[in-house]
């Protein structure tokens, strides 16, 4: 009897959803020089989830993100967007990094960061009309920015900055919305705003993966996670998954026991 | 000299000489266009290097040209010379940036002297040759216009104007790169590929403009006109326009003067008419020039200073500091004898009500009273509705 044919590497774990997952990775790794900052991970994304990835720092979550865009080389690894190749799938990602990569002093308004979110549909070397800009209007209305379409980017609080990213990438018209941190230094509004979003998109269809710290507030905000240490720790939903168990691998010594507690029942 | 200076701006100072000055001006305002995005990608010094490179290709061209039997001042030849070494240059910079943990204005420092060190030692190679026409190549260090033909001029002139409309079609591309680098990425751009577009523009550029500005001096026409018009606007698309209309502006200006002065070198002049419309633009824009912000700064102070006596006086106190004391004894609130006057405590009053209410609006509503500046002048009517104010006044909710 010959050996059993060997199936391809892709189709490792059979998948639990009909149609495409949103996100599929099949061992993705990513390294920093020498040191491993994503090892061999699988994951699955739910359609229509909103779901956050958690993690201590150094778990690699950023780097998951970059790396499944891209923007980072990854060592190996399959990352599928419903179903297809990264290069055919851009369009369908909205992409919100983290603030830092910004020239701040940039002559750009408020309404014109939002609408390089229309680049992709505007396309090269044609002109932003105005049509575009209204657009771009709307979308700001939508996260409560309307007011200041015509400020300079540099000159708004850092909450509002970040509604104005979240207003680009909505004009993105995105199925798949992949956030780094967008909670981290913001005002209550905004947190309210970028949670409204999340949900809108949520309910129009789309998948939300978002990078998140508080842990206090997981359960509240997503409905779904994905807990990372450099190789995935568990995934599945918020009740699965914040289990004292569970942080406990993924966080070790770095939370106190009574935290992990809390935090396992409020999921 | 006025009446001259007046013929050659107007041009009618003979065909060759306006040929001449529309190509200077086409320059500049290719050198304002395509310096925005180098200025905005933070990577200005970059055109420094490609400049200086320049210098080796124009000399191996200039003996190559001697060689094949010419006189070696082919224009066209000493060009595709300076863009070829120009290459090599930012190659250059580019792999010690990327393949050393050295940083780039180090790699461009280096690459820039070694480059022009080669290029000064080919030149007097040249000079000792006694060539036919080597006494032009010293044009390429500093820039001449007298020594342009009419036929040149035109060659410089079109080539600015197709850098330009390609700079023009790329205007958000490059923008966006240079505002969010990865957010673009994310887009799947290129990023490599984007700058290699803008660094071939300004290649372009530099070699177009070697022979009127002189590669000493080129990097000028691509850092100042932008950085001049940075003063002016805080929209990409005007800044573009306007750094355009400077870098024309100072060819027009700098290309007149140095055609009826054919001693000094047209670089430097025109340089000057550039640095000209940069100290005005420092000076005297509204919004980011020195006097503006200054202007701006001493108002605050001064408002500042007299709601801080204001709000003293309502509490039965002497204006805290000099400053306050002075506004408020020169607006006449207080007597020489620091009592309060009758119009002094008519605007303590209406002062304390006006902090009172901003306070208390911005424990209600923070979110509203970001966007709102309490030393702007304002008062608190000229802001908010009155049946607000109205609510601001009653209990809390």
């Amino acid at each position: 009897m010959s050996p059993p044919r060997l199936i391809p590497f892709e189709s490792r774990q059979p998948r639990n959803y009909a149609a495409p997952s949103p996100l599929s990775i099949r061992g993705l790794s990513v390294a920093y020089d020498d040191k491993p900052a994503v090892w061999d991970l699988d994951y699955d994304a739910p359609d229509r989830g909103l779901i956050a990835v958690i993690g201590p720092n150094g778990a690699g979550k950023s780097t998951m993100i970059k790396a499944m865009l891209g923007l980072v080389p990854a060592l190996a690894g399959d990352v599928r967007i419903f179903g297809s190749k990264l290069r055919q799938a851009r369009r369908r990602i909205a992409y919100i990094p983290q603030r830092t990569s910004v020239d701040w002093d940039f002559p750009a308004s408020a309404e014109d960061v939002v609408a390089m979110g229309l680049y992709g549909e505007i396309g090269w070397c044609r002109p932003v009309r105005r049509r575009h800009r209204d657009a771009a209007r709307d979308y700001l209305d939508r996260v409560g920015m309307a007011d200041f379409a015509g400020r300079q980017i540099g000159q708004l609080s850092g909450g509002q900055q970040q509604r104005v990213f979240l207003a680009r990438a909505l004009a993105q018209k995105a199925d798949l919305y992949l956030m780094d941190e967008p909670f981290a230094g913001v005002d209550a509004a905004t947190e309210r705003a970028i949670v409204n979003v999340m949900r809108g998109v949520r309910d129009a269809g789309a998948t939300v993966l978002c990078v998140h710290h508080d842990l206090q507030t997981v359960a509240d905000y997503f409905d779904h996670a994905l807990i990372l240490n450099v190789r995935a720790i568990a995934q599945g939903t918020v009740k699965d998954v914040l289990t004292e168990d569970v942080l406990q691998r993924a966080y070790g010594g770095r939370l106190a026991e009574t935290e992990i507690r809390a935090i396992a029942r409020s999921a | 000299m006025s009446e001259e200076l007046y013929a050659v701006l107007t041009f009618q100072a003979g065909y060759n000489t306006s040929i001449v000055l529309a190509g200077v001006i086409a320059l500049g305002i290719g050198g304002g266009v395509i310096g925005v995005f180098s200025f905005l990608r933070k990577r200005a010094l970059i055109s420094d290097a490609i400049s200086h490179a320049t210098l080796p290709g124009i000399a191996i061209a200039f003996l190559i040209g001697i060689a094949l039997g010419g006189t070696g001042r082919n224009l066209a030849l000493l060009m595709a010379g300076a863009a070829t070494t120009g290459v090599l240059g930012v190659l250059c910079v580019q792999w010690i940036r990327d393949y050393t943990r050295l940083p780039e204005d180090t790699a461009i420092g280096t690459v820039l002297s070694v480059f022009f060190g080669l290029g000064i030692v080919l030149l007097s190679h040249i000079q000792a040759l006694e060539a036919a026409g080597q006494a032009g190549l010293n044009s390429f260090l500093l820039g001449s216009t007298a020594a342009l033909t009419a036929g040149e001029a035109q060659l410089i002139g079109g080539a600015s104007l197709l850098t330009i409309l390609i700079a023009l079609l790329l205007l958000k591309e490059f923008g966006a790169v240079a505002f969010d680098e990865g957010f673009a990425a994310a887009q799947g751009w290129r990023i490599a590929r984007l700058d290699l577009a803008m660094i071939g523009l300004l290649l372009a550029i530099v070699a177009i403009g070697l022979k009127t500005v002189g590669l000493v001096l080129i990097i000028a026409l691509v850092i100042i006109p932008p950085a001049s018009a940075r003063f002016w606007t805080e929209k990409l698309g005007r800044l573009v326009a306007l750094s355009g209309l400077f870098g024309g502006l100072a060819g027009w200006t700098g290309g007149s003067l140095s055609a009826l002065l054919p001693d000094m070198p047209a670089g430097a002049v025109i340089v000057l008419a550039a640095a000209t419309i940069f100290a005005f633009s420092l000076m005297f824009a509204p919004r980011r020039g020195v006097i503006g912000w200054a202007v701006r700064r001493l108002k605050m102070r001064l408002r500042a200073a007299s709601v801080r006596g204001l709000l003293a006086m309502a509490d039965g106190y002497l204006p805290p500091d000099g400053l306050s004391y002075h506004v408020i004894r020169l607006r006449g609130y207080i007597d020489g004898d620091a009592r309060i006057t009758e119009s002094g405590r008519r605007a303590a009053a209406e002062m304390r009500r006006q902090d009172r209410l901003w306070q208390t609006y911005r424990t209600r509503h923070p979110d509203a009273a970001l966007a709102f500046n309490p030393l702007s002048g304002l008062r608190i009517e000229d802001v908010l509705s009155a049946d607000i104010i109205a609510a601001l006044e009653g209990p809390a909710r």
